[in-house]
């Protein structure tokens, strides 16, 4: 019954988008007005049915419902219930649904919320956003049923797989596709106001927190992601340029190139064709990111679903929406009137010196994750890309990028003199030729994208935090202690990177009971291996005692656990986290003749990485918090601490 | 202005560029064989010791009989390689020489392996120390290599032979010769 009821809500939604669509296309046509009013209700009533449909997978879920075909085919009776909800998207057909809800809820709040915009542009905006819901909607009731019943229902169901039974699980996926489906609102505002040719200052303002609100998803869905690969696949490697890790990178950098520009056009009325072109991009990024997992074209330990079919009904749904966006901003943006005109010497030329690195970046990403795919196509040669090709080619970019990022909040909007713009970075540049200095003095031998990474960590830290040199610190607005935070947080994610990259001590040993290996400061005891079962697991437990000179001891216990339902070996890390850094631990096979493969990694400094990504979305935050409050109160300004 | 204007096409021209290699990609049939640096290689010299009694062991010079032979590493504890053996005497009955290399094996094992599976096997060589099935490029079974008459390895296929499959890897070994 529950199945059923959640089958009628998506169908109702679906067909509640397909009239939010057409209304809202009558209601721009000259004499359509009247119509105006009832697109921003459909718009609401279609959310609310489509969370209601989500929910009501969750109960299937929850329930273990087995005569639902998703559930037995994804989960167990003998699951924690966290796993069991989190299992509703641990799965091709769930995800997809939690990715409409997702657009449909972004729909229903830009309905609600939504006032600056002139109502012709919210109405084509609105009307965009159900033209995608409705594209997604079909595939969803055509192509991957979430809600298809079994004729026999089984005992019991197949369970989850065991590496997506983590905490992180219930979560990652859900803050992702906030971030990606959140990028559909600056889509469907970039192709509104090309439907009106209303591209301005308003729309910038209007635009902007959507994309900050969407691009702090994404930071922190990126940030855990690349945290739960670090830990629970036990590999020690924190990114590896997967398929699907690049397609969660690549909207992040249209977006953090789009949250810049559009900065440009709300301030000084600039970029305007620009700006569209990324908001059109962005979102275009997160759709090949799901079709690529999706399709199973690009495969990876994300691939669902290697299904053909699917694969062509998505692609089908890119074409008409990004093809169709592209073609409108080809005819329509040359009628857009052109932005103001501005000096290379200012904030601005910094900001477009950003958005270029960044878009060089995001075509180097996306060269290297399809590049097998041109490779196949044309010369039917398998390969991989891996780090060789991005370190060498991303990473000198994306360095010269942190090294602008130093000056560009130093510089004035409009103009500015190159000599006060040199003075006012003098003192970073000070700190990075101290850090140079001092690199080279005590760490010898230290490669060179290390280096430069560590030296300029230093830099931008120092001047990440100069804009807020010489100011006033209470009437500073809280939008610029978020940009603060940001850079500084960028500083410090690249400060852990170079250090992992540069400092980490690796022992791969097939060890006894009894031995004690050293790994970096570290001299760890294998103490004892001992059997342990767990709710749905038995496992293989090591007792390591790690010690140093002068701290307390840590106890560690990696484990190979085996899970019954999917019969499946997986290796649970074990991980200290000490202030300068962590100690890794990986239990493997036996020899059978007593010896074990113990895997331990002293990683300096490595948690910089995640904190930084954390605070670059805390930076984001408060940035949106600001831009908010500035709204709310334009004139009646609050006084106090970190008044707007 | 004119050269304005095709520049805003360039964006949907390089998306219909990168739909047409995906629709490439999707269209295509899955190509489930592997292609090896090995290809094109002689075999290492190898000689196995016999898995049963009754049924020659594995050499090299074996493989150079001026007839192409389809060389099977498998196992009885693998479960792949029971799933795979219909494949093989499949192979077997259409005129292929199959050849095998039992890794890590006890004899007692393999003659139930073989007599609940088929034996598809011409010859069968006892690598017990996996010696010869590293040599060969090989890391897991079950994983098949296509030698022609001269003892050249013409195509490693990594995993199981599956039905579908049957077809291509009949013509590869016609082709050996």
């Amino acid at each position: 019954m529950i199945a059923e009821f959640g089958l009628a809500a998506l169908w109702l939604a679906a067909a509640l988008s397909a009239l939010q669509l057409a209304l809202g296309w009558m209601a721009l046509r000259p004499g359509g007005e009247a119509l105006m009013p009832s697109v921003r209700p459909i718009a609401l009533a279609q959310a609310l049915l489509t969370a209601l449909a989500f929910g009501a997978l969750i109960l299937c879920f929850a329930r273990t419902d087995l005569s639902v075909a998703l559930v037995v085919e994804n989960s167990a009776s003998a699951k924690p219930m966290m796993y069991k909800i989190a299992g509703t998207w641990g799965n091709h057909e769930g995800s997809m649904l939690l990715w409409v809800t997702i657009l449909g809820l972004a729909g229903g709040a830009v309905a609600i919320l939504e006032r600056r915009l002139p109502e012709r542009t919210l109405i084509a905006t609105l009307a965009a956003q159900a033209a995608i819901a409705l594209g997604f909607f079909a595939f969803l009731l055509f192509a991957s049923n979430p809600f298809a019943r079994l004729a026999l229902p089984p005992l019991d169901g197949n369970g989850l797989n065991p590496l997506l039974q983590d905490p992180g699980l219930a979560f990652h996926p859900p803050t992702l596709y906030i971030g990606y489906v959140g990028l559909s609102v600056a889509f469907s505002f970039a192709v509104g106001a090309l439907v009106t040719r209303d591209v301005g200052p308003a729309f910038a303002r209007a635009m902007r927190p959507w994309v900050l609100g969407a691009w702090i998803f994404l930071t922190l869905g990126i940030t855990a992601g690349s945290y739960w690969a670090y830990y629970e696949l036990g590999w020690g490697g924190w990114w590896f340029w997967d398929p699907v890790e690049n397609a969660s990178l690549m909207p992040w950098l249209a977006a953090t190139a789009l949250l810049h520009s559009v900065t440009v056009l709300a301030t000084r009325d600039g970029l305007r064709a620009w700006t569209v072109m990324l908001a059109v991009v962005a979102f275009s990024m997160s759709m090949i990111g799901t079709f690529l997992v999706r399709s199973g074209i690009l495969t990876s330990v994300h691939a669902f679903a290697i299904d053909p079919k699917r694969g062509t009904f998505i692609l089908g749904l890119l074409v008409v929406y990004i093809g169709g966006a592209l073609a409108l901003f080809a005819l329509r943006v040359s009628t857009v009137k052109e932005g103001s005109q501005f000096d290379p010497v200012s904030r601005e030329g910094a900001l477009v010196a950003n958005n270029l690195l960044l878009s060089a970046v995001l075509g180097i990403v996306f060269t290297g994750t399809l590049y097998p795919l041109f490779v196949e196509a044309t010369t039917g040669e398998k390969l991989s890309v891996g780090h060789p090709y991005f370190d060498k080619t991303a990473g000198p970019l994306a360095l010269l990028l942190v090294a602008i990022m130093v000056a560009g909040p130093l510089m004035r909007w409009r103009r500015d003199e190159i000599a006060a713009v040199v003075q006012r970075i003098a003192l970073p540049v000070l700190v990075t030729a101290i850090a140079l200095l001092a690199l080279i003095l005590f760490v010898p031998g230290i490669r060179v994208l290390p280096l430069l990474g560590l030296m300029l960590a230093i830099g931008v830290g120092a001047g990440s935090v100069a804009p807020l040199w010489k100011r006033n610190l209470r009437r500073t607005p809280l939008f610029t202690y978020g940009m603060v935070i940001s850079h500084l947080g960028i500083a410090v994610a690249l400060a852990g990177m170079a250090c992992e990259s540069a400092f980490t001590k690796e022992t791969l040993v097939a060890a006894a009971p009894g031995a004690v290996e050293i790994v970096g400061p570290y001299q760890v005891k294998f103490a004892a291996i001992d059997p342990i079962a767990g709710p749905n697991w038995t496992a293989i437990e090591a007792t390591l005692v790690a010690t140093r000179p002068g701290r307390a001891a840590i106890t560690l216990h990696p484990q190979a656990r085996m899970f019954a339902q999917p019969p499946t070996e997986t290796s649970e890390t074990a991980i200290a986290t000490l202030w300068d850094g962590q100690l890794y631990t990986v239990l493997g096979k036996d020899d059978e003749s007593g010896r074990w493969q113990l895997r331990l990694w002293w990683k300096p400094f490595v948690t910089l990485i995640w904190a930084g990504g954390a605070l670059v979305a805390i930076g984001g935050a408060l940035a949106l918090l600001g831009r908010l409050r500035r709204e709310l109160f334009p004139r009646g300004r609050p006084t106090g601490f970190l008044a707007t | 202005m004119k050269t304005v204007r095709i520049i805003l096409w360039l964006p949907l021209i390089a998306f219909v560029v990168f739909v047409g290699f995906v629709a490439a990609g999707l269209i295509k049939p899955d190509d489930m064989t592997h292609p090896s640096k090995l290809v094109g290689q002689p075999l290492p010299e190898f000689s196995l010791p016999a898995s049963q009694q009754g049924k020659p062991g594995l050499a090299t010079a074996d493989l150079r009989d001026g007839k192409p032979h389809l060389v099977n590493i498998f196992a009885s504890w693998c479960v792949p390689c029971a799933a795979e053996a219909p494949q093989l005497d499949q192979l077997a009955q259409a005129g292929v020489d199959v050849v095998g290399i039992a890794v890590r094996d006890r004899p007692d094992d393999t003659a139930d392996f073989l007599q609940r599976y088929g034996d598809p096997y011409k010859r069968l060589g006892a690598d017990d120390r996996s010696q010869v099935q590293l040599a060969l490029g090989s890391s897991g079974v079950p994983e098949s290599f296509i030698v022609d008459g001269k003892g050249i390895i013409r195509q490693q296929h990594i995993g199981d032979i599956r039905p579908e499959e049957l077809p291509a890897i009949l013509s590869t070994v016609q082709e050996a010769k």
